[in-house]
């Protein structure tokens, strides 16, 4: 199968209360190299296994939380694409132009009608250490911390999430993967994949616009996972659950905190997806399991803490 | 010699110590109480907002979604961001405090 279209997160600026706390979190802890810092203070981070130029940007700022969520189209002309489908069903679609700086080609941005701000863009710069590609080590140098090897995904909270499955599905060519429903019929949550991960975003119903739930990080084994816990031990980090397993997407997870209260996540495995399977569908009678699979129940923090 | 301080939730009555270097949701937590709803620790999230009747304090970092600056004056604190300067008796934020918070963020905004 090819993918075209949009073919994956691309990156995500986060805001964080103390920029020097952040860094040592995103890149001595969970293991990000630092790209580039700009004029204004901001700090582009990649992980060992990412061919562009970043994918977590920071922003120090008085409050926590997610400026928006970018995700790479396959050319230019998909981009024209998409900024035509959104505009006909009454989107307003921003025009960014390209940026040297910022290693980015022009973007498009528009809000989801659960308030968050999203960029699609086709063309962005290599990084310098990217995955090798002539006779290809593993890596340059051994990935350090917690190891992970890209930016996977964001759980998103925010009021409309109907009109966001709506606008993912049908105007970016998204494929509902797994939902929660219900017995009303209401859905409460939403996995969505541009590809064949069993999720590239998820949405999460809840009576704010605009919320971030975590940004999860991919990481290469189970193994891994225990890894980064002892690290988040070690270093009294405030963790949230974990490690543990998901029903919805069978991925094997840890989450947990940065030094601002933004959630991440670092996990491995899920199942893969191809699109004509059918959409997996979970009874809130049986939530508990859907969200952790081990405990069965959820944890009130879970559900309910977001920034 | 880190200096320790009482803690003293209103709402339940729980006494715990509190060094003056750790913040007073962390004490308690690591103390097995369960008395201020804990979310991030992080300053971040808002869940463990408190107020301070009485006692001397410094605050860490806290998103400004949940303590203005004019709150903070007031006493009105995040737990995970609260080190003690003196013994302090707390409770439990109240929905008129939060609400407070959201209207001096939608005026601000």
């Amino acid at each position: 199968m090819a993918i075209s279209g949009v073919l994956r997160p691309g990156y995500v600026q986060l805001r964080v209360l103390d920029m020097e706390a952040a860094l040592v979190h995103y890149r001595d802890r969970i293991g990000l190299d630092v790209v580039q810092t700009d004029d204004e203070g901001l700090v582009y981070l990649k992980a060992y296994d990412e061919f562009d130029h970043h994918s977590i940007v920071l922003r120090e700022a008085p409050e926590a939380g997610i400026d928006f969520m970018a995700f790479k189209v396959a050319s230019e002309e998909a981009l024209d694409e998409f900024a035509r489908r959104l505009r006909g069903a009454g989107c307003t679609v921003e025009e960014i132009a390209p940026d040297d700086k910022r290693h980015l080609g022009r973007r498009i941005a528009f809000t989801a009608p659960t308030g968050h701000r999203f960029e699609l863009f086709a063309t962005i710069g290599r990084a310098d250490l990217g995955p090798m590609v002539d006779n290809p080590e593993l890596w340059h140098t051994e990935p350090r911390a917690m190891r992970v090897q890209r930016f996977d995904h964001c759980l998103l909270y925010g009021d409309d999430i109907d009109g966001a499955i709506d606008l993912f599905s049908k105007l970016l060519g998204f494929s509902l993967t797994e939902r929660v429903v219900a017995p009303d019929g209401t859905v409460i949550a939403a996995f969505l994949s541009c590809g064949m991960k069993a999720h590239d975003i998820a949405l999460v119903r809840h009576d704010e616009k605009g919320k971030l739930h975590h940004v999860s990080f991919l990481l290469e084994s189970w193994n891994d996972v225990g890894h980064a816990a002892d690290i988040m031990s070690r270093y009294n980090m405030s963790i949230d659950i974990g490690p543990t397993r998901h029903g919805i997407t069978r991925g094997q997870t840890i989450y947990f905190f940065d030094p601002s209260g933004n959630r991440n996540e670092v996990f491995a495995g899920g199942y893969t997806f191809y699109p004509d399977h059918p959409v997996r569908t979970w009874s809130t009678d049986e939530v508990g399991k859907a969200i952790f699979y081990y405990e069965r129940a959820l944890n009130d923090r879970f559900m309910t803490v977001v920034t | 010699m880190v200096a320790r301080y009482i803690i003293e939730i209103e709402d339940c009555g729980r006494r715990f110590p509190c060094p003056e270097d750790e913040g007073v949701l962390q004490a308690m937590e690591r103390q097995g109480w369960q008395a201020i709803p804990v979310g991030c620790r992080n300053g971040g999230c808002g869940r463990c907002l408190i107020r301070v009747i009485c006692g001397a304090f410094r605050t860490g970092l806290m998103s400004r979604r949940h303590v203005s600056e004019g709150q903070g004056a007031q006493g009105l604190a995040l737990a995970c961001r609260l080190y003690p300067q003196s013994d302090l008796t707390v409770r439990l934020a109240t929905p008129h405090d939060r609400a407070a918070t959201e209207n001096e963020n939608a005026r601000g905004a």
